[in-house]
């Protein structure tokens, strides 16, 4: 029974297996999504890859309001009355049979035209005759299928993100401009005054003149910018020098060619603005399947159903909801307001909000937060306020959302900037000084030289190939960095703060203890076929973690909603559930979650759920102790306490029941005592402290899904290895320092030909790309021996 | 020796064409997604029975190109 898998989505099947047409499914909706292709003929896809699919999961009613024409037309990407087409992002994509069954849509429902999928960024754009299909229909079919469309609140308010291909252009012209020039400055490199050459010189350089000058002012034009936005806040950037060398260059260029002094510097001057935009460009390589400016709209339902007098029900956008509106909460959807609760009883999850995990049990006439997700059936609410003034949505309006992110951090590159250019002044300087007691004749030759060869290009060159380097290799290590930056800033941390459920922890009780008599093996079969029926997580967790029973049929069995289970077989009686609900119950374990169980009306005992901390937390700590300062901020209650004091070493301190805001605020603190702060979290109740700490990390178990905004998202699995990802980024710092060492290398050499006032074109134009050539080389090959280490 | 002019006209005529070629294939989104064709051209056009085929759209440029375009 253990070995079975279920042939569409390859999750084992424990609790049951299905059969049909031989082949095992783990449950009825694996089967039917079979039923499905194959009914198509579409069972390609099982040949494609093996157990491609995953579990379709419908909730009903929950796609009602994509039948309310405006906010379809919002989520719309073009709409002419016949032919409608909408862009989904499916986080389930994940393989190439996916790429092929939603590319063979068409073939399943007559009504849509084309589809196609954009893997990288996991989405699916659909074009649909909406004659003959509805855009609901479209979403549930695609459900149905297992490719569960993810809609939120954010892309109702979708901006149009254009992408910005400015960089790709500006790469695309440097190459260009660069490749012709060189071949139109070649034959000067070996000039010996042939007639021929002689003719067509000015011809030549006339033309290079002419490529340059889109390299220069369209290409070239972001440094020259970020040089004198720096200049004017007196702020020595290391856009100065690389300005100063590109000015140099043309002016000087533009002269010889004048006056006839020479073939000037076009070659070096195209090739320095190509490697230079290369690096930027390998740098700035992102994850476009993953979203880190995320806020409590990527989480939000779009529309929620509003009860108008007579129970009738209307579907509005979350926008329009007002205090005083009575809303319908459906099974698994998200509360978006703070309300009273107006039929119940519900249990609600606020593991998103608070980091709690234990649902919470409410009563009618309670109030209920915005963020947590009903449980328990359907509920309505009462609405005290609208969306944005919402306990939880107030969040973001803290100062740490609204300014921008880009802070006064001194990258490494741009301290050494500073230094530079203070150097290469004086050099040059004094050059010019030395020359015009010397040999007044060469001071301006000189003095140019100097500029020319000293501009940091390898230098700016190290960092970028170094971080970029390194992003990819933690990309594969599933660790997800925003941009490079992250890396510089996460090798100055000192400072580390967790959070504990969903971090720490794993948002499931796997763990589970009883405490009392021991059951009879009668009585262990009754609860296990109990336990069977129950559709109530804790149940499933404990159903899971039972030894197989003889699975018999009860003779009664009813769920309490937000109680308990009931059941009797022959004269057995069981009661399962919440302490005031079995009988003669004693104990008090308020702190824990617990599930007691009494049978013939005598108290047998009680299930502890413990939370199951991710393996190899303990190490890590051990090791995150010897460079750096700890602390544990979590919005659990303190039941937990003890079990963490004897897992983690000693002196961490441990802060429980934190809201939101005061996890923000304790990083705040931290960071004005001069701490670098790491933030590691995982819920919404994070987002406050993950936003407002140096590098704000969160911890997620399937990076398709939730995360909120953050510097880098860390798959759960490699959480143990955070150590290693933070040693490996002091190694990369290391790595672009020594590459500073090497350029400066060529630059004295260079500076050698530049201050005796023999630098000719063909030396610069060998020196400045073999400078970068080998710099990008000595980058890639020390963070890949780098990346092999870390795990 | 005038064809020095006629040379040089034609091998810029030329990297002038390709790097048009470039810009238009960035412009026209060829960048945006390099992983999914590579993927796509490798599916066999597998067989359909024949009386699903008859009423279903197996066309996939059923929409007019110029509808398309403006998307």
């Amino acid at each position: 029974m253990d070995n079975t898998y279920c042939y569409h989505c390859g999750d084992p099947c424990d609790d049951q297996i299905i059969h049909f047409k031989d082949k095992p499914f783990c449950c009825y909706g694996c089967k039917t999504v079979f039923e499905i292709f194959d009914e198509h003929d579409l069972g390609y896809y099982y040949e494609l890859q093996a157990a491609a699919g995953s579990t379709p999961n419908i909730a009903k009613g929950k796609y009602d309001y994509l039948e309310t024409p405006s906010i379809a037309e919002k989520l719309l990407e073009f709409n002419d009355g016949t032919y409608q087409i909408i862009n989904l992002f499916i986080p389930a994509i994940h393989c190439s049979s996916c790429i092929w069954i939603l590319e063979n849509l068409h073939k399943i429902a007559p009504g849509i035209l084309q589809s196609q999928v954009d893997f990288p960024k996991k989405t699916v754009r659909i074009n649909f005759e909406s004659s003959k299909i509805s855009l609901k229909e479209v979403v549930l079919l695609l459900t149905r299928i297992g490719y569960e469309p993810n809609i939120s609140l954010e892309n109702y308010d979708r901006k149009e993100k254009k992408q910005n291909k400015t960089l790709i252009y500006q790469l695309g012209i440097a190459g260009f401009a660069f490749g012709n020039i060189m071949f139109l400055s070649f034959p000067e490199y070996f000039e010996v005054n042939e007639f021929w050459l002689d003719q067509y010189k000015p011809l030549f350089r006339w033309l290079m003149f002419a490529f340059s000058l889109p390299v220069v002012f369209y290409a070239g034009r972001d440094y020259l910018i970020s040089a004198f936005k720096g200049l004017r806040s007196r702020h020595l950037n290391i856009d100065v020098p690389i300005a100063l060398g590109i000015l140099t260059l043309f002016i000087r260029s533009t002269l010889e060619i004048l006056f006839d002094w020479g073939s000037g510097f076009f070659d070096s001057l195209s090739g320095l603005i190509f490697f230079l935009l290369l690096g930027k460009y390998f740098q700035q390589r992102t994850y476009a399947f993953l979203s880190f400016e995320r806020d409590y709209k990527s989480y939000f339902p779009i529309a929620v159903t509003r009860l108008l007098e007579q129970n009738k029900e209307e579907t509005i956008q979350v926008y329009e909801i007002r205090k005083g509106d009575r809303i319908l909460i459906r099974h698994e959807e998200l509360i978006p307001v703070d309300g009273l609760l107006q039929k119940g009883p519900v249990e609600i999850d606020y593991s998103f909000v608070t980091g709690e995990a234990t649902p919470v049990k409410k009563e009618v006439g309670e109030k209920v937060f915005a963020g947590g997700k009903q449980l328990l059936g359907a509920m309505e609410m009462l609405a005290l306020k609208n969306v944005s003034q919402s306990y939880l949505t107030q969040l973001w309006s803290q100062a740490v959302f609204n300014k921008d992110n880009v802070s006064s951090f001194q990258t490494l590159t741009d301290s050494i900037g500073k230094r530079f250019t203070l150097v290469v002044l004086l050099i040059a300087f004094s050059a010019t000084f030395f020359w015009i007691f010397n040999d007044p004749t060469k001071v301006w030759n000189v003095f140019t030289a100097v500029l020319i060869i000293a501009c940091p290009c390898a230098i700016a060159l190290s960092a970028p190939f170094t971080l970029g380097n390194m992003l990819r290799i933690f990309g594969r290590k599933k660790f997800y960095l925003k941009d490079s930056g992250v890396i510089e800033q996460l090798a100055t941390i000192d400072t580390a703060i967790f959070d504990k459920t969903g971090t720490l922890s794993t948002r499931s009780h796997d763990t589970i203890v009883y405490e009392g008599s021991a059951l009879s093996k009668e009585e262990k079969s009754l609860l296990k076929s109990t336990l069977r029926a129950s559709n109530h997580p804790l149940s499933r967790s404990l159903y899971k973690l039972l030894k197989d029973q003889d699975i018999m049929t009860l003779d009664d069995y009813q769920e309490y909603v937000g109680k308990g289970l009931y059941s009797s077989k022959g004269d057995q009686k069981l009661k399962l559930g919440s302490a005031s609900f079995v009988d003669n119950c004693s104990s008090d374990a308020s702190d824990q979650t617990v599930v007691h169980l009494s049978t013939n009306t005598q108290y047998r005992g009680h299930f502890v759920f413990q939370n199951q901390y991710r393996p190899g937390i303990s190490e890590l700590f051990t090791k995150l102790k010897k460079n750096m300062e700890l602390a544990l901020l979590s919005g659990d209650h303190e039941g937990e306490k003890h079990r963490l004091e004897a897992l983690l070493p000693s002196l961490i301190p441990m802060y429980f029941n934190q809201k939101p805001d005061d996890k923000l605020f304790f990083v705040k603190e931290l960071q004005d005592q001069g701490k670098k702060v790491m933030m590691v979290g995982d819920g919404l109740n994070d987002a406050g402290a993950l936003a407002q700490s140096n590098v704000g990390i969160a911890i997620s178990e399937d990076i398709n899904v939730f995360s909120p905004a953050c510097d880098g998202i860390l798959d759960a699995s490699k959480f143990k290895y955070l150590s290693q990802y933070i040693g490996a980024s002091k190694q990369a710092i290391k790595i672009i320092k020594l590459s500073f060492v090497l350029s400066l290398l060529y630059n004295v050499i260079g500076l050698y030909f530049a201050v005796t006032g023999q630098l000719e074109p063909v030396i610069a134009a060998i020196l400045m790309p073999l400078s970068s050539i080998s710099i990008v080389a000595f980058t890639t090959l020390a963070t890949n021996l780098l990346g092999r280490k870390i795990k | 020796m005038s064809v020095i002019y006629v040379l040089l006209t034609i091998s810029i005529v030329v990297a002038v064409v390709f790097f048009a070629a470039f810009i238009f294939s960035v412009k026209s989104g060829q960048y945006d997604d390099s992983y999914t064709p590579s993927v796509r051209m490798l599916f066999e056009d597998e067989l359909v029975t024949k009386e699903s085929s008859k009423n279903l759209p197996n066309d996939k440029n059923e929409l007019p190109n110029s509808k398309r375009k403006q998307l």
